[in-house]
């Protein structure tokens, strides 16, 4: 084939694509526009976004200084941390061991266990959401980090997620590790972590968007104001009856900021992490 | 001998390795199902539950309850409405972003991808923004001549559930395209240079192909959005609140304003509607099993 006729293949393959790369335009338009406005109004206040301005703006300070006088902003930030990272902590030790568990010592009875809890995967939040609360503010951890994150420590789909991968821990590392002498859990920690991290990595960024963006069980648990996260706290600023939308799109940035740096850095992990065992 | 004990230290260990999760499982996933399915046969203040009379009283109110079936009209209509379309859109935009041909995959996808990134609360109140009377996409459509005046998008109840499902297929299908670009890329790229050698229109290697090769996904997508929607809360609450007057609020955001809305706290009463969802989800995750096998 010459150049030329090769370039020329190039080209008509290309402009088949046309329509695909039409409809991908406007999807990514679609896509993109609502957080693109949104970052712009973050900037502008209230009567510059109503008058329809789609551009960055001068006034993202005294938004930011409207927004910490009408919402505690940092005590929201620092507690949606708090509660994003114990989450993704805990959650992670608990369904990687039993992952680790299931798959490396397999066994009948064992599998018949693994099938029962995936049924938990069925059960809806708000089916468990009442027994839940009495249950939490019984064991007096309404308002605490621990009523936020205990019903989320094991997830059915974390657990599958660690076992499907754990196929591709070699057995043999095992079995090399017992002869030295280690004990079960010190190959846990010391042979199994280290090698499956890329697991913990895509886990670890589901974990943290979802405990991060996490809004109705926080809405049921949190009831002092001192302990609510910041999906409360942006839902609180558009309660009132005149909105301020600069001040609004400024809490919503905050909000979505710790999330978005978090996909930008990690995105093919949390590609990983969302599709999880379908593989 | 030693060995034996050796094995037996083994077993114990894999067993208690998987010891915190089940625990935790039962205790937060299990024991409140249960205590759910009992509760939801009593009455009376949270603190001092009896027994309902008769028994079934939640359940036989639950279909006197017009607010419900408001409620649970709207979740079924954005279940057919909104997920059928998204899976399409979603399927669609994998398949095309599969195309190794196709300049600049990676940006594509990273933007198809990027609403995921954006909690529900958040883009909620974006959408909600930008469909205010006074907001931006009023604005467009004036300066654009198709309206006349100003539409109260979120105050009328089909505009209000047109935002809602606007704002549903914007947020999910990303995530959805996701699922099925994993499933595509189990597939063996020769299998679609067959195909076009073969002669087939890129329309009939999507739905002889790509569809059958992609029904495990599909299957599990369409459980997982099933479960999604019957679960809306978030977008229900902050988006329009339920309103105007009930017209699209969601089961979910009903069964909490019963159970922690204001001055209310019918505990019995919305664990008997609570029972209701999870049963719907099983029976509804059921059928596309099924439908999914049943066409092998």
């Amino acid at each position: 084939m010459t150049k030329s006729k090769k370039r020329k293949t190039m080209g008509s393959i290309q402009r088949r694509l046309i329509p695909s790369y039409i409809f991908l335009i406007i999807w990514c338009l679609f896509s993109v526009f609502p957080l693109y406005w949104m970052v712009t109004a973050a900037t502008n206040t209230t009567v510059e976004v109503a008058r329809g301005k789609v551009w960055f703006g001068l006034h993202a300070a005294e938004n930011l200084k409207n927004l910490m006088a009408a919402q505690p902003l940092w005590r929201a930030m620092g507690n949606s941390f708090l509660y994003a990272i114990f989450q993704t902590i805990f959650c992670l030790f608990v369904c990687s061991l039993a992952g680790f568990g299931f798959e490396l010592y397999a066994d009948k009875a064992k599998d018949r266990l693994f099938a029962f809890l995936l049924l938990a995967m069925m059960i809806p939040g708000v089916a468990t959401m009442i027994p839940l609360f009495v249950l939490i503010s019984r064991l007096k951890l309404l308002n605490s980090v621990w009523g936020f994150i205990l019903p989320q420590v094991a997830t059915p789909f974390m657990i599958m997620m660690f076992r499907q991968n754990s196929r591709n821990f070699p057995p043999a590392i095992l079995e090399a590790a017992r002869l030295d002498g280690q004990t079960e859990i010190g190959i846990f920690f010391r042979q199994y972590l280290p090698i499956m991290r890329s697991t913990y990595a895509a886990a670890a960024v589901v974990t943290f968007m979802n405990a991060w963006n996490a809004y109705l069980w926080p809405k049921v648990v949190m009831l002092d104001n001192r302990a609510e996260n910041m999906p409360m706290l942006i839902a609180n600023l558009s309660n009132g009856y005149k909105v301020d939308y600069g001040m609004l799109m400024m809490g919503v940035l905050f909000c979505s900021l710790p999330t978005m740096i978090v996909f930008f850095v990690l995105q093919k992990q949390f590609a990983e992490g969302i599709t999880g065992s379908v593989k | 001998m030693r060995h034996s004990s050796l094995k037996a230290k083994q077993d114990r260990a894999g067993w208690l390795f998987l010891l915190p999760a089940t625990i935790m499982i039962l205790i937060m996933s299990f024991w409140p199902m249960l205590q759910a399915l009992i509760t939801s046969f009593k009455k009376g203040p949270s603190t001092r539950m009896v027994w309902a009379d008769p028994w079934y009283n939640n359940y036989a109110r639950i279909l006197k309850d017009k607010i419900f079936q408001t409620a649970m009209g709207n979740t079924f209509f954005y279940l057919i409405i909104q997920v059928p379309i998204m899976l399409v859109l979603a399927m669609l935009l994998a398949q095309i972003l599969n195309n190794r041909q196709l300049k600049c995959r990676g940006l594509f996808r990273t933007m198809v991808f990027l609403p995921c990134a954006t909690s529900l609360v958040s883009y909620a109140l974006i959408f909600k923004s930008l469909f205010a009377t006074q907001g931006l996409v009023n604005k467009v459509l004036m300066n654009l001549h198709i309206i006349n005046e100003n539409i109260n998008w979120l105050g009328k109840a089909g505009t209000a559930k047109f935002v809602i499902i606007l704002a549903l297929i914007w947020r999910w299908t990303g995530y959805n395209m996701v699922f099925f670009l994993a499933g595509l890329q189990t597939i063996d790229y020769q299998v679609y240079e067959a195909a076009k050698i073969d002669g087939a229109s890129s329309w009939k290697t999507f739905w002889s192909i790509t569809v059958p090769l992609l029904r495990p996904v599909i299957v599990m997508t369409t459980i997982m959005s099933i479960n999604g929607t019957l679960q809306l809360f978030d977008e229900s609450v902050n988006l329009t609140n339920g309103g105007p007057a009930n017209s699209t609020i969601t089961m979910s955001h009903y069964i909490y304003n019963m159970s922690f809305g204001q001055g209310v706290g019918k505990f019995g009463y919305a664990s008997a509607m609570s029972f209701v969802v999870l049963i719907l989800v099983a029976i509804l995750a059921a059928i596309s099993m099924k439908a999914g096998d049943k066409r092998d």
